[in-house]
């Protein structure tokens, strides 16, 4: 899993400049049809290898910027860039290769008859064929432990397989940053132990959207809140979950009984 | 989506018929069901023929006849209608049954039941081998439009969401009591077909934004589906050809 892992990044790493940041939101204006302002001037960066929790309540904006990453909303104003790309048109099909977006709902993500054609769907509109293509689904699904999940059809797995398929499906575009919107929504335990094993081994730019403060604990060094379409803290994961002052005016909440500062000592 | 086995037409097996590729599958269904169009119906013997060579088709295909003939009950409406041609049909009339009907109603009933069972069955048994998204793959690689093939599987898609949709729906509403039973007690499932409608088209631009996350631009990429090979178009070719000649003997040299 590690050792695919490291071939990716070598593969990804000629493509940017070491001194621009993975992604780099500044401004970010966006309001839906309906008139409600779901970004509201944010501004985030986020440093390469870094691995990012975005936190806040429901409706905070976080979907509708994880949709902004690769372009696939189209801000009012200001700018996103990847790398030194400036997420519009002419390279959206670049930056859409470098943002590899896994989306809540699995069952959005996987549409084709096998779990191995999906897989193949990202790098095929990349214009992989043939053997190339092969080793492509392979790698990506030899990196989330999905091997066996090759001829199934996506809707007979579990939630846990499911989310493993739909991860690989986006590595195999071999991404530079991936952004997991609610990653652990449906997950049993086990199946969210294993989702820990699989990004904490992956070593590219993670952005986790995740009302589970823990799994944020657990992943991400440092977290992000946003609320109302804005960024109101950054800083480490642990010394951000310890503020009952922040956590509460967000309508963040830890689980019953879980004290982040004994989770911290114990590392 | 649940392609694959999940589908009702679909009939999940390893025969032949089943490894062909698709565009050869649709081009000789294509092929038979027109030669049996073409053909004259006082050729009844040709009929056999063509009836012979669905008959080969599903057995090769591992296919039952019971399958068959539980799908072929889409034709029946048709049927149904065919059957009253011989009692309003003009003309001379002769005695079936001791029954005084019209003896060119009963050659346009049978011309219709006889070709509308035949070329049903050659759908069944091309619905039965291939899954959808194979069959659109198959058109696509016929220069059917790429626009038409994209609107086709969209809806297929589409379709399936949305019989998932309702089936949770349905539980849904069955879990808190409700049984209609009378066509006023039908309110809640009009309610329910706008929210229905919503939702459906809410999954839709999701999937649909999954899919331009992952390069998507308006073409299905062919992966995973083998061409043709020269071979598998010589024997696919080999019932449309047979269902051909006979076609073209009965309307060149009339019983």
């Amino acid at each position: 899993m590690t050792a695919a892992g490291r071939t990716m990044r070598t593969a990804t790493d000629g493509g940017a400049r070491a001194s621009a940041p993975a992604v780099e939101v500044s401004g970010l204006r966006f309001r839906y049809p309906d008139g409600h302002e779901a970004l509201a001037g944010l501004d985030l960066r986020v440093e390469r290898g870094q691995r990012v929790a975005l936190l806040g309540p429901n409706g905070a904006g976080k979907t509708t910027l994880a949709l902004h990453l690769n372009g696939i909303s189209v801000a009012d104003a200001g700018t996103v860039r990847i790398g030194h790309l400036v997420v519009a048109e002419p390279h959206l099909a670049e930056v859409r290769r470098r943002v590899g977006l896994v989306f809540q709902d699995a069952d959005d993500q996987l549409f084709m008859p096998t779990v191995a054609e999906d897989v193949a769907f990202g790098p095929a509109n990349l214009g992989l064929r043939g053997a190339e293509l092969d080793a492509r689904v392979d790698e990506a699904l030899a990196a989330v432990g999905a091997d066996g999940l090759r001829s199934r059809t996506p809707h007979h797995l579990s939630g846990g397989e499911r989310r493993r398929a739909a991860l690989a499906t986006v590595l195999a575009m071999r991404p530079d940053v991936l952004v997991l919107d609610e990653p652990t929504s449906g997950l049993d335990p086990a199946g969210r132990r294993e989702l820990v094993d699989v990004l904490g081994g992956l070593p590219i730019t993670q952005v986790v959207i995740t009302p589970d403060l823990p799994f944020a604990l657990e992943l991400c060094p440092r977290s992000v809140i946003i609320d109302g379409g804005r960024v109101v803290a950054d800083a480490a994961t642990p010394d951000l979950l310890a503020d009952d002052d922040v956590l509460r005016r967000h309508r963040l909440e830890l689980p019953f009984g879980f004290d982040p500062r004994a989770v911290a000592r114990q590392d | 989506m649940g392609a694959g086995h999940s589908h009702p037409l679909y009939v999940h097996a390893h025969s032949p018929t089943h490894r062909l590729a698709p565009e050869v599958k649709v081009t000789a269904t294509v092929a038979f069901v027109s030669a049996v169009a073409v053909t004259p119906r006082e050729a009844i013997w040709a009929f056999a023929v063509h009836a012979a060579c669905v008959a080969t088709a599903a057995a090769v295909s591992h296919i039952g006849p019971g399958f068959v003939l539980r799908r072929l009950l889409v034709v029946g409406p048709f049927i149904a209608f065919a059957l009253l041609i011989p009692f309003v049909g003009s003309g001379d009339r002769i005695d079936v049954l001791g029954v005084a009907v019209s003896r060119e109603g009963l050659w346009g009933a049978w011309n219709v039941i006889a070709k509308a069972a035949l070329g049903a069955t050659a759908s069944i048994l091309l619905a039965a081998t291939t899954e959808v998204p194979r069959i659109l793959t198959g058109m696509t690689r016929l220069r059917v439009p790429a626009v038409l093939t994209a609107i086709a599987s969209f809806m297929v898609r589409y379709l399936e969401i949305i019989a998932g949709e309702l089936g949770r729906m349905r539980t849904a509403m069955a879990a808190r009591g409700y049984a209609p039973r009378w066509l006023w007690q039908a309110r809640p499932v009009a309610i329910s077909a706008g929210a229905l409608f919503i939702r459906s088209y809410e999954r839709g631009e999701r999937v649909h934004a999954a899919m331009l996350a992952r390069g998507y631009t308006g073409t299905m990429p062919e992966i995973g589906v083998p061409r043709a090979s020269g071979l598998q178009w010589w024997t696919a070719g080999l019932l449309p050809v047979v269902a051909w000649t006979a076609a073209v003997t009965a309307l060149v040299a009339p019983a």
